[in-house]
């Protein structure tokens, strides 16, 4: 038996190393990208066989409200890619934290617009259920179930990004040991990926034809 | 992530202090099992769940078979009968063949054969298995209560307006199986990339575990469409409008494009570990490195990629373009070329060796007739002129059945008994081992192949009468099942047998030289006492010539 047969087995410690949590996350995304491509995929469809009626329909969004959100979650990715580099420097654990905090709020405030436009479509039947305001209009009723399900997805998506940005900021004030830099990496990266997704969804959802 | 983990590794770190308990013995309490990060914890859990939902499977299947025996619909109305294989399709499919051997040998195995003390995310493999239970009850729940007649592949719009509404929480538990699946894949990917022991490079990796990152790619790429789809479904179940629905502008062949994006891989999700498992057992038990190992490798991620891009297939009498029909017809007959080099590679590995023909062995070579068969058919319903006379008919059943059963089933249970030995300590009984092989090899032909016979003479699928000239066939195909199901049992009892008797197993009663058997057998639950060591090449086994009786046949040539 050789010493080297012999020695006691130390396994590679992933747990720390931050390689493993970045790993995860790029593969976690990879399937997210497959999970909204699938809804793309129904929109492409959608879309192309109703190409009036999505134009109309796609009017009735509230673009300025859109707008604005999409101002609102680009900063917030900025806010968190600032946190991240403030992450490399441990003395920066306090800035790091706000700047987590700062990224949780701004996507509370995407959230709280999307329930004022929620609401505004509610009132105005934009729901595709019965008295829906365009059943007339063929494909529109197929333009907001996609809306629905995409923006209500997104949503969703974001809901869990703002509860693990916030597990995030709390962990670093107080410097627990788990919150290493590569893992608040692996977060802002999914904050990023919803990011991306809502930048695919403004201009399939509101700019559908708003140049004419 | 795993401070537990760390706790154990420093208690044992010294190793000059008393051996540490086995997995099996870490622990008795049911709470020690229930909440455990050791992936091969879970993987036993895993065993034990798949375990039961296969024979609710295999009940359902009994059924069908059962009123099969006789042309008239006499045992069941044509209601049940559709609900027993919808049943049959969901249960195998989702609750046994896409876990079966990922998540019970792939959980137990990939660690071990790359020397890691555990997957990367431990904690995220027991959610894994509690989503799989979770997803499990609900779909059994919603079999049990309302029943489920669209078959497992809920077409819209048979799923979506003409179905009671149980199919969307049937659905609903697919889905959450599906999220299982994906975390599964994701720790194989992570593990396979960041916790290779020191040396062992990616063309030293067993194909057992080339093969399960294979397998988890798919998971982490195609199990996410079926997840939307499957949202989608309820959205259009519940609110009565969708993008399935023609009435509302949608079309039902967008469902069929999403469902078989998935599940046409899935079909690789089921037979890729098993290739990898056959990969394993056929050099053992032929006594001679693997032939083109490098080439095994390739093609195992040659049938990943191209699998991604034969879905059509599925579609060629549902109108879909004639000229999309072609690519998808070309793509699928080169899903050939890889699956063919695995079994010219198989065959030409057992070419002088110095042949066994143990157990695990007759599962492995069951597996690759069995394949081939299984596999040569598929290039039939790939022919889009013959696929016209094919669809929908008993050929199609007979042919996915021996990819699924005679390749992924007889597989599983190759692995069952080459690995029992290492995940329990304990010998099965050989004779019985082969005696059921047998039984299951020539129950399984006996009630399949007359199935192809069925199918050519035109008699479809999914009816529960049929005419009188088709009896013999039906009957030949029932009494085989009969044969079957007694393969199927057998090793139930020596299996639970062998867990008592005294047959105490050594670290490797095979003579085999993965990392997996430098380990004591059962592992302790930080896998090694001693760091293993990588061989030079991991099917170097000595050509025709003594048997090694012990394992350190490989660290013996290292040093």
């Amino acid at each position: 038996m050789t010493a080297a047969t012999a020695a006691a087995f130390v396994p590679a410690d992933v747990a720390h190393d931050g390689r493993a949590a970045k790993l995860g996350m790029w593969i976690f995304l990879a399937t997210e990208l497959l999970f909204f491509g699938g809804l793309l995929v129904a929109y492409a469809y959608a879309r192309t066989h109703w190409p009036e009626g999505f134009a109309i329909a796609s009017r009735r969004t509230d673009v300025v409200l859109g707008t604005v959100n999409t101002g609102v979650l680009l900063t917030s990715s900025a806010v968190i890619a600032f946190a991240v580099a403030c992450a490399e420097d441990p003395a920066q654990r306090r800035w790091t934290a706000r700047a987590l905090a700062l990224t949780a709020v701004l996507g509370v405030v995407f959230l709280a617009v999307k329930g004022v436009e929620y609401a505004h479509e509610w009132r105005e039947h934009l729901f595709p259920l019965a008295g829906f305001a365009l059943a007339d209009v063929a494909g529109a009723g197929l333009f907001f179930l996609l809306y629905f399900v995409m923006t209500g997805l997104h949503a969703l998506h974001l809901l869990i990004g703002i509860a693990g940005v916030c597990v995030f900021a709390g962990a670093t004030r107080i410097a627990k040991p788990w919150a290493t830099a590569p893992r608040v990496e692996a977060m802002a990266l999914y904050w990023h990926f919803v990011d991306v997704v809502w930048i695919l969804l403004y201009p399939l959802l509101y700019l559908v034809e708003r140049h004419a | 992530m795993s401070s537990v983990a760390e706790a154990t590794i420093d208690r044992v770190g010294d190793g000059s202090a008393a051996p540490a308990p086995s997995y099996l013995d870490d622990g008795h309490s049911l709470r020690s099992w229930l909440t455990t990060h050791d992936h091969k914890r879970i993987a036993i859990l895993y065993a034990i769940s798949i375990t039961v939902f296969f024979f609710i499977g295999g009940l359902a299947a009994t059924l069908i078979r059962l009123e099969l025996a006789t042309p008239a619909g006499d045992l069941v109305s044509h209601d049940t009968y559709n609900k027993l294989f919808t049943a049959h399709g969901v249960i195998m499919v989702w609750l046994f063949l896409i876990p079966s051997i990922p998540s019970v040998f792939g959980n137990f195995l990939v660690p071990l054969m790359i020397g890691a003390r555990d997957l990367a995310f431990p904690r995220l493999n027991l959610l894994s298995w509690y989503l799989y239970v979770l997803g499990g009850l609900i779909v059994l729940v919603a079999l049990a209560l309302g029943g489920v007649d669209t078959g497992w592949t809920f077409y819209a719009p048979y799923s979506t307006m003409f179905s009671n509404s149980w199919v969307a929480v049937t659905l609903v538990g697919v889905f959450v199986v599906g999220f299982s699946s994906i975390l599964t894949g994701l720790n194989f990917i992570v593990t396979v990339h960041t916790l290779r022991a020191p040396g062992l490079g990616w063309f030293k990796l067993p194909l057992f575990v080339w093969a399960h990152y294979a397998t988890s790619v798919i998971l982490v790429l195609a199990t996410p469409v079926l997840a939307i789809t499957t949202l989608l479904v309820v959205a259009e179940r519940l609110l009565q409008i969708g993008v399935f629905d023609p009435a509302h502008g949608g079309d039902p062949l967008l469902f069929q494009h999403l469902f078989w994006f998935y599940s046409h891989p899935a079909v690789y999700i089921m037979v890729l570990p098993a290739m990898g498992v056959v990969s394993e057992i056929v050099p053992c038990f032929a006594r001679k490195r693997i032939f083109g190992y490098r080439f095994m490798a390739y093609a195992i991620l040659g049938i990943a990629s191209i699998g991604f891009l034969v879905w059509g297939h599925h579609m060629f009498v549902s109108g879909q373009s004639l000229a999309a029909s072609l690519v998808f017809s070309l793509l699928s007959f080169l899903v050939a070329i890889p699956s063919a080099i695995k079994v010219f590679n198989w065959t030409a590995t057992l070419y002088k060796g110095s042949i066994r023909f143990d157990a695990p062995m007759l599962y492995a070579l069951g597996f690759i007739g069995l394949f081939t068969v299984g596999g040569l058919t598929g290039l039939f319903v790939a022919s889009l002129a013959l696929d016209v006379h094919l669809t929908d008919t008993y050929f199609v059943v007979a042919h996915f059945h021996y990819i699924m059963v005679g390749g992924s089933v007889m597989a599983f249970f190759g692995a069952l008994h080459f690995w029992w030995p290492k995940a329990t300590g304990r010998l099965y009984p050989e004779v019985w081992g082969r005696i059921a092989a047998v039984l299951i090899f020539v129950g399984f032909n006996l009630t399949f192949f007359p199935q192809f016979l069925l199918g050519m003479r035109g008699m479809p699928r999914r009816y529960h009468a049929y005419p009188a000239e088709f009896h013999q066939l039906h009957m030949a195909s029932s009494a085989g099942a009969v044969v079957l199901a007694l393969g199927y049992l057998l090793p139930l009892f020596y299996f639970s047998y062998s867990l008592r008797s005294a047959c105490r197993a050594g670290a490797n009663p095979f003579g085999a030289l993965g990392i997996e058997w430098q380990t004591r057998s059962p592992p302790p639950t930080h896998n090694f006492d001693r760091t293993p060591v990588v061989p030079e090449h991991v099917y170097d086994y000595a050509p025709p010539g003594p048997r090694p009786t012990r394992a350190p046949a490989a660290g013996a040539k290292a040093s």
